[in-house]
């Protein structure tokens, strides 16, 4: 027996990794053959993928631009590849993408006579600058809310859009917007005016009581005073004129806007020690979220004027804002209260020992971490009420949907399904594909260690 | 030394209403039930005076009066000479119809590309993301009436069918026929059939009960029943022995052994779809607006309840995965012991809202034609009477009556999975 020991004293060369484990053949290894089913599963879907695309794209790049009426689109594709299926006639979007776009609201307004393709000689606005001017701000106006690193200077434009989209939308002249929002700083200086005289609650009450009154009883005179002596306006436009895809940014909007706050107070009553506060603001949510949509639009268009004094007239895009708004401040309500819900219990008694009162605690500590948690529902409430507005088509109103009819209607376009339903799904699809990523990232920047 | 004495005893004052916590409550909730009430008061007032400058009266006798218009979808017997509320409640039964078919699809969907958008196939994975991203960011309206649009322009007309050579066939063996003015399916006949049980006699709510129906589900009823006294049995045994008897074969005879004696003691048979003229006669015939409004639905929801259950999956601690591999469990069992009824109770809420929200969908039948209660009572009922303040307040109470069920029930069950679990 010999001592002798064979131990390795050095280490072998590292080798590399097999191919088929790293790089694109490892990761298709890893991701699409991992098992025979996957395998199986990974041919079916690629001759899926390759049956739809070749479908779809063909359709969509093989197609005719340059037509004016379904006939003609037919007889090009005729000559062209000898066959009618399978091509898109874009042209019917090249025809009426502006109608689908703004409905029936005109390109400019002051000039009724000018149209897209006839403009006035000189001196106008360019076309459809006024919508296009609202949505522009409408992105100003919501950047600083949106975006942190925005200047905050901007939250001015915010504050002054309520009043600047009416107007720029129905035109008339610029003293009812004005005198409306006067009514807000009447209430503000009443309230700093009277606070050191009369306490907190008298000040609190005339702030809401005089604006009111101010609303009902002299802002409209007023305004058609001044307007006597300096007429400062722009053309008007009739609420029938409005349409299309604008249509539904503008109800979604009004609706979104108005019913977040709504949605709040609804949701604080739900959540409240009064009895009948909640009950109120339950039996409220649960009506609202108990009916579809389309039947708070048939009392928009049928049935508001009947509970309004006898005489009131609102127009009928005024009443659809006013039951979309309703309505997305009941799902709004419901979104905010699970946030509230979700709030550990300590936190609105870390509000109570520090001897906050009821709203300086919401305000402070409760809200912010409440809305926090709701915003991926919040969003995804604003996403369902856009999708909502095309259910205005149903009432006639000429939203993007109710236009396809018309289109259709035409002989031109008799019988073009498809081009039109890519169009506006495409349309919508950007708009709230965009928004949920927004709420994605937002959920990221905000996650502040919860979990 | 100090000494506790109780704050002097304050006589009541008008300003403590306000400024005193106990009593500020009470002036609110006060206040507040005064204005909502004055609010009620006003609205009404509004509404009884609009109406006599209209000169109208609020009445639901038009209930009584022929509709004179026809369903073309129906699931009872019904024709214009029938009352406005027959129109109604045929309205009703084709809303529950096309609800209760568009959950059951939609869950099926949902449910499945849910789970296959966790696959660990990357390809698959992508698909169904781009399916889920596709429905829920385009309106429901449009998916409705693309629906329809496809059935109409691209399936083949009844004619298509005739001929020597057509150029359509019907499918499954010639028993199904999809044409553009809708699909037709084999109709169940009974030739020895029981008869029906007529309820309500000739009212507007008359409802014939098919008696072939009840009996197959009285035997299906003992047929189940009977399967569960044999699997208890077989795990009694297995508790005493250690070993489980064979029970599936017994358990398949008793499924299907019972129906088939009375389904043929019945003289059951199918009734196939028969293209004579220019059209199918025989067979059920779902018209095209029903199976737009179904699939659109379906889809549309399947995509939601997929993200619901993709979340829910999600919900469940990798731990739980682990722990049930490490007792031994194959992947199948841990998926059906372990996550499943864990991510149940996250799914099941949202589930609820969303069966809502495809039942309130419903209501965009009205935008393809097909007649649920919104095309009839809200619909053509409403335009021929002019009753819009009936038509419509009665409509808002059946959807919320309808809503309010379904979340009661939904909420049942999810308080009995939650007893179940822990």
């Amino acid at each position: 027996m010999s001592d002798v020991s064979f131990v390795r004293t050095e280490m072998l060369p590292e080798k590399a990794p097999p191919a088929s484990e790293v790089g694109v053949l490892g990761w298709i290894r890893h991701n699409l053959f991992s098992s025979w089913l996957n395998a199986i599963l990974t041919i079916i879907s690629l001759f899926f993928i390759y049956y739809v695309l070749s479908n779809i794209l063909a359709w969509t790049f093989e197609s005719v631009w340059n037509a004016n009426s379904l006939s003609e689109c037919r007889e090009i594709m005729m000559a062209t590849w000898g066959d009618t299926h399978g091509h898109a006639c874009w042209g019917v979007i090249k025809d009426r993408w502006l109608q689908l776009l703004y409905g029936f609201y005109p390109p400019y307004p002051a000039h009724p006579d000018a149209t897209w393709s006839n403009p006035p000689e000189t001196g106008a606005w360019p076309a459809y600058f006024r919508p296009n001017l609202t949505f522009i701000l409408l992105l100003v106006a919501i950047a600083p809310v949106l975006f942190t690193n925005v200047p905050r200077k901007l939250l001015f434009v915010t504050a002054a859009y309520p009043f600047l989209l009416p107007w720029l939308m129905w035109g008339g002249s610029i003293w009812g917007p004005l005198m409306v929002a006067a009514g807000f700083a009447i209430g503000y200086f009443a309230y700093k005016v009277v606070l050191p005289m009369a306490g907190n609650l008298t000040a609190l009450i005339l702030a809401i009581a005089l604006p009111i009154l101010w609303w009902l009883f002299a802002s409209g005179s007023v305004a058609d005073a001044i307007n006597s002596v300096i007429p400062i306006g722009i053309a008007p436009v009739e609420s029938r004129d409005f349409g299309g895809f604008m249509l539904a940014i503008l109800l979604g909007v009004v609706a979104i806007g108005v019913s977040l706050p709504i949605g709040i107070v609804l949701a604080l009553g739900r959540q409240s020690d009064l009895m009948i506060v909640k009950y109120l603001c339950v039996g409220f949510i649960e009506f609202i979220r108990g009916v579809p949509l389309i039947t708070l639009l048939f009392v928009a268009s049928l049935l508001l004027n009947l509970f309004l004094p006898p005489g009131t007239n609102f127009d009928i895009i005024l009443r659809v804002m006013i039951m979309m708004t309703l309505f997305s401040a009941a799902y709004m309500a419901e979104v905010i209260r699970g946030g509230l819900a979700a709030l550990p219990r300590g936190q609105y008694e870390g509000a109570d020992s520090l001897g906050l009162n009821y709203w300086q605690a919401q305000r402070l500590i409760i809200m912010p971490q409440a809305l926090k948690i709701s915003i991926p529902g919040i969003v995804s409430t604003f996403i369902g009420i856009f999708k909502d507005t095309t259910l205005v088509s149903i009432i006639g109103l000429f939203d993007v949907i109710g236009l396809t009819n018309g289109i259709r209607a035409d002989t031109a376009w008799n019988g073009v399904y498809w081009e039109l339903f890519a169009f506006i799904g495409v349309l919508f699809f950007v708009v709230c594909f965009s928004m949920s990523r927004y709420s994605m990232y937002l959920e990221r920047k905000l996650q502040t260690g919860h979990r | 030394m100090t000494t506790l004495t109780d704050p002097p005893k304050e006589h009541f004052r008008l300003s403590m209403l306000l400024y005193d916590t106990r009593y500020r409550s009470a002036t609110i909730q006060v206040i507040a039930l005064i204005g909502f009430m004055l609010l009620a008061a006003w609205i009404i007032s509004n509404t009884i005076q609009n109406l006599e400058t209209l000169g109208r009266t609020v009445g639901f006798g038009f209930f009584s009066e022929p509709s004179s218009y026809d369903i073309n979808q129906r699931l009872l017997e019904y024709d214009s000479r029938d009352t406005h509320l027959r129109a109604a409640f045929i309205g009703l039964l084709n809303t529950l119809v096309v609800a209760v078919l568009g959950c059951i699809t939609a869950t099926i969907i949902g449910v499945m590309v849910g789970v296959l958008r966790l696959s660990n196939n990357w390809l698959i994975a992508r698909i169904m993301t781009v399916y889920v991203e596709m429905f829920r960011n385009v309106p429901v309206l449009l998916w409705i009436v693309f629906a329809m649009a496809i059935l109409i322009e691209s399936l083949p007309a009844p004619r298509a069918f005739r001929g020597e050579n057509p150029e359509a066939t019907m499918d499954l063996f010639g028993t199904v026929a999809v044409t553009n003015r809708g699909v037709y399916i084999p109709e169940f006949l009974f030739s020895r059939g029981l008869g029906d049980i007529h309820l309500f006699g000739t009212s507007s709510l008359r409802f014939d009960v098919s008696l072939d129906l009840i009996a197959f589900l009285i035997v299906l009823g003992g047929s189940i029943f009977a399967m569960r006294k044999v699997s208890a049995w077989a795990s009694a045994t297995q508790e005493k022995t250690g070993d489980r008897p064979t029970i599936w074969y017994i358990q398949l005879g008793l499924l299907f052994v019972p129906s088939a004696i009375l389904l043929g003691a019945l003289g059951f048979h199918l009734g196939y779809p028969e293209l004579k003229g220019f059209n199918f006669t025989g067979g059920t015939h779902l018209r095209n607006s029903l199976i737009a409004l179904w699939l659109a639905l379906s889809l549309y929801t399947a995509a939601f309840i997929a993200e619901i259950v993709r979340a829910g999956i999600l919900a469940i601690s990798k731990g739980q995965t682990e722990a049930a591999s490490a007792l031994g469990l194959r992947p199948g069992r841990t998926m059906r012991l372990v996550i499943l009824p864990q991510a149940l109770r996250v799914i099941i809420p949202p589930m609820i809202s969303n069966y809502l929200n495809l039942t309130k969908n419903s209501s965009l039948a009205i935008a393809v034609g097909y007649m649920d209660i919104t095309g009839t009572l809200g619909g053509i009922t409403m335009n021929q009477t002019g009753r819009e303040l009936e038509c419509v307040l009665l409509l808002m109470l059946v959807y919320l009556t309808i809503s309010l069920s379904i979340s009661a029930v939904m909420n049942w069950y999810n308080n009995r999975v939650k007893l179940v679990e822990r």
